[in-house]
């Protein structure tokens, strides 16, 4: 397979143009730290960048089939990247979260990418702010990140996000992971999903109570939802458009960008084999690799 | 590879095609699995935003002799004649003909060994590498079985 873009111009203006066929080639290209030029005076488009995370089996693939019903029915188009982990031993990676996304596969309203969080060879989150960057460029509205897991790795979400929503379900008891992440604090919104399960309204009342800061900062607000019986979604994408995410927020996502590029140096430096294998023998210590790296 | 691994039409049973997208991950490549009863026109949207290498149709329903044809043409017709298309399931020997003919380049029935279907996709993966044709609307009269 090619790695260069042989045509990048015309690829870009014909995927601008609505070639979604163009969009996905383009897509790829990104996925493999490839870098896009865009034109020179490109009328800015903002689009809205909504991050959903939580533990697995909660429901997320299911609540964002409803988030693309959502927006779809209102005339919007939206685009989704659901990212899932790759194998650590074999590298390859089973993508299954279309399965539980049945808006996902029809109309010109609705792009959904499946992604895997090996296949990036500069880091994850660097090649999802060009993606995010491309789709906007390419006139998509609204855009969803799913990203997987609970635990630390989370936090990165902010680099990319303007609101984020964070998922549990009735009686997991994962949101004290979650709390031990800090993702909590950077929710716009919680969600319990699953509200037509017993236990649900328990599980939202145990959360606002561990939400109540000490130091009297606002909390973000916790809703019950039910994707499977799609009840509550309406109220609770009004909810997320019309809070105010706190103002300390956007100076963490310019940290985490920051942060991201770092890595993706890091990761992408040529020299990078060669200082692992000497900090493997002990020859270098751990800030002359740096350094070496960061030249 | 990035494969997409497929359940066309009426047909409620993909225990068959879980298993195969799993070996396929542990054999290293990205497997997206669409779910079941899908149109070929989903099927083709999907190879699309997903910009897959390969796609993977499993049917048990006796459909194949319609679908197939349909999603390869499918893909033919939307610029994506680079794809490369393979099936599995209950498919009866007397129809392979016709499947090989309409661009799928391998058949793996009940008994197939996963490492098998590995096998072939190194094979596909070295034939691209060195330019030959795999695609769906590729000539070459390549196949696997």
């Amino acid at each position: 397979m090619a790695l260069e873009l042989i045509d990048q111009d015309s690829l870009l203006k014909s995927a601008a143009d609505g070639n979604r066929r163009d969009l996905s080639r383009l897509l790829t290209y990104l996925e493999k730290g490839i870098k896009l030029n865009f034109p020179e005076n490109t009328p800015p488009r903002k689009s809205s960048v909504m991050g959903i995370t939580g533990p697995p089996g909660v429901g997320k693939s299911s609540l964002i089939g409803r988030i693309i019903s959502y927006w779809n029915s209102r005339n919007q188009n939206v685009a989704v990247l659901a990212i899932d982990p790759s194998s650590p031993r074999s590298g390859g990676a089973l993508l299954g979260d279309r399965v539980r996304m049945d808006s996902a596969d029809s109309g010109e309203l609705v792009y959904v990418r499946s992604l895997s969080t090996g296949g990036q060879p500069g880091g994850m989150s660097s090649s999802l702010i060009s993606m995010i960057e491309l789709l906007s460029y390419c006139g998509w509205e609204n855009i969803v990140i799913e990203t997987v897991g609970s635990g630390q790795s989370e936090i990165k979400i902010v680099a990319f996000a303007d609101k984020i929503i964070l998922v549990d379900g009735p009686d997991r008891g994962d949101i004290i992971q979650a709390e031990k992440a800090g993702i909590i604090e950077l929710a716009d919104i919680i969600v319990i999903n699953k509200s037509d399960l017993p236990g649900a309204i328990k599980a939202a009342e145990s959360i606002r109570s561990s939400l109540s800061f000490a130091d009297g900062k606002k909390s973000p607000d916790v809703v019950l939802v039910s994707a499977q019986m799609n009840e509550g979604i309406d109220e609770m994408m009004e909810l997320v458009q019309n809070c105010d995410s706190p103002d300390w927020r956007e100076k963490i996502k310019i940290q985490e960008r920051l942060i991201s590029l770092w890595d993706s140096r890091l990761l992408s430096s040529p020299n990078l084999n060669r200082v692992i294998n000497e900090l493997q023998t002990g020859s270098i210590s751990l800030d002359d690799a740096l350094d070496d790296l960061a030249r | 590879m990035k494969i997409v691994m497929a359940k066309p039409g009426l047909d409620g049973h993909d225990r068959g095609a879980k298993v195969i997208a799993r070996s396929l991950r542990d054999g290293g490549h990205e497997v997206v699995y669409t779910g079941l009863r899908r149109t070929p026109e989903e099927i083709s949207r999907i190879v699309m935003d997903e910009d897959a290498n390969a796609l993977g149709l499993s049917t048990l329903s006796g459909a194949h002799d319609v679908l197939v044809p349909r999603i390869c043409e499918l893909l033919r017709e939307t610029g994506m004649g680079n794809v490369m298309v393979f099936l599995g399931g209950i498919i009866p020997d007397r129809d392979h003909e016709s499947m090989f003919s309409s661009g799928v380049r391998a058949i793996f029935g009940p008994g197939s060994r996963t490492d098998e279907i590995l096998s072939f996709l190194d094979e596909a993966n070295s034939r691209v590498e060195s330019g030959a044709p795999i695609g769906v609307g590729d000539e070459d009269g390549w196949r696997w079985n």
